[in-house]
């Protein structure tokens, strides 16, 4: 990922920063310019809970190159306790037992690195509540 | 009054036994388990380094302490890991925390002191005026090579502490540094592994610093040994702590709440602030705490606190050191912790 866009995407990425709709109050995640519910260009910022359950989950046997050291690893869809789904890692587990429904809370990790010389990319992964 | 508002601590899920290690250089597990007093040391994730485990501790931190991230002025990363060798780790901290863009910040390393060295700093800036609200972070994922004593005993975590002077958790009243310049362990830029001196590491090192700040922020304050309900010395493997606490007359009473190192390893720079930590998980209202760190090169930092009536309040806010180091943990064999630690060459 080229460093401007990570830089940009650093308070969703960080601090689970989403933009919450005026209009309808539709929380988007990442944050919009334009509500696609009613339209409207005015939000707030709103933080995202660290806490919600699988929906639903595959374990990642034959990865891209610079996650191959991570396999199996688990890949989830999180329902927020706002109601937010979002994708993410799940991660500190035994990926055989996982189930859907499990509570999981959002952390702070090391998503990947650019090399060995380059830039390392840091964002929100979820592990077991 | 300054003192401590909010602490928390991180340690990896992941876990090695000192048998995995014995068994893998061919050692005596039972010798090494008696004499260096270590069963088991925490690894960290593939996803795990300083930076990480410094957000985990500080989010702790922060929930023991209703203030808002914005109002702290000052971060401090003790680290001799930092992911980057250029761009500091508080950079990414601060970023993550929320404490950008009006803050200072610096990396620090000084072996396995640099995290009390933020302390240190952190409390003077608040005590000074200079800021309101100082966070100071000990954190390290530190490496052994492979084969060495010291396989047996570095391992990762961390711990962060907010100083203020308001809502004190526990009064800082004393404070002493002691610093020599002794070889006794070190890492050349660009080497992977550090060295160390062997035995020289002990008396002429540990010991010698340890005690030099302990009798001088002794003799400073007035207050004895047994003044104090807890006490807390850097752990580089087990024996060390008690050894240097007995022979300046502290019991195991006072210092096993804070022993911490058998079941989670040296986390270098998070090694004495972890158990700082597990101390203040455990302590109550005008319990006197004392507190040596060790950093070889070396140097000692002391801290005498005085834990006040808030501390019961928050001690169930976050989770604690002993419930993280029960929570579950998942063991790793050689192979995998060989995988997890870098130690294998890979084909780029």
């Amino acid at each position: 990922m080229p460093s401007p866009r990570y830089r940009r995407e650093m308070p969703q990425r960080y601090r689970l920063e989403a933009g919450k709709c005026k209009g309808c109050g539709k929380i988007f995640f990442p944050p919009r310019l334009i509500c696609n519910k009613c339209g409207s260009e005015d939000f707030e910022q709103v933080v995202l809970p660290e806490n919600g359950k699988i929906v639903t989950f595959t374990i990642i046997r034959v990865a891209p190159a610079q996650f191959e050291a991570e396999v199996p690893y688990a890949i989830a869809i999180v329902e927020l306790e706002n109601g937010v789904r979002i994708t993410t890692q799940v991660v500190d587990c035994d990926t055989e037992k996982l189930e859907i429904g499990n509570e999981v809370k959002l952390v702070f990790r090391k998503v990947q690195e650019e090399g060995k010389t380059g830039i390392i990319l840091y964002g929100y992964k979820a592990v077991l509540a | 009054m300054v003192g401590i508002i909010g602490y928390g601590s991180y340690i990896p899920k992941f876990r090695i036994k000192a048998e995995q290690i014995a068994h893998q250089w061919g050692k005596d597990a039972v010798a090494i388990k008696r004499g260096l007093m270590l069963q088991e040391k925490s690894v960290p994730g593939l996803d795990e380094d300083t930076i990480t485990i410094s957000v985990a501790a500080a989010k702790k931190a922060l929930k023991r302490c209703n203030i808002d991230p914005q109002e702290i002025g000052a971060l401090y990363i003790g680290s001799e890991s930092h992911p980057y060798a250029v761009k500091p780790s508080g950079t990414v901290v601060g970023e993550a925390l929320g404490i950008v863009p009006d803050f200072h910040t610096a990396d620090l390393e000084f072996a396995c002191k640099a995290g009390s060295e933020g302390m240190f700093i952190a409390q003077a800036l608040v005590k000074a005026g200079e800021v309101k609200y100082a966070m100071a972070i000990g954190a390290d994922t530190s490496q052994g090579a492979p084969a060495d004593a010291l396989e047996f005993s570095a391992s990762a975590g961390g711990s962060a502490f907010i100083f203020g002077e308001e809502n004190i958790l526990a009064e800082l009243l004393f404070t002493h540094s002691y610093t020599t310049d002794t070889p006794d362990f070190w890492r050349r830029e660009g080497a992977f592994y550090p060295h160390h001196g062997g035995r020289f590491t002990g008396e002429p090192a540990y010991f010698k610093h340890v005690q030099g700040a302990a009798k001088a922020i002794l003799k400073k304050s007035g207050y004895k040994p047994f003044d104090f309900k807890y006490a807390i010395f850097h752990m580089p493997n087990g024996k060390f702590p008690l050894t240097v606490g007995k022979k300046l007359g502290f019991t195991d009473e006072q210092m096993k709440p804070g022993w911490v190192v058998n079941l989670m390893g040296n986390t270098y720079s998070g090694s004495s602030p972890t158990g700082l930590s597990a101390t203040l998980d455990v302590a109550k209202p005008g319990d006197l705490i004392f507190m040596v760190s060790f950093g070889s090169g070396a140097g000692s930092d002391a801290f005498i606190f005085k834990a006040t009536g808030k501390i019961t309040d928050v001690q169930n806010k976050a989770e604690k050191v002993r419930e993280m180091l029960a929570d579950d943990p998942i063991y790793l064999d050689y192979g995998q912790y060989a995988k997890f630690r870098e130690k294998i060459i890979m084909n780029e």
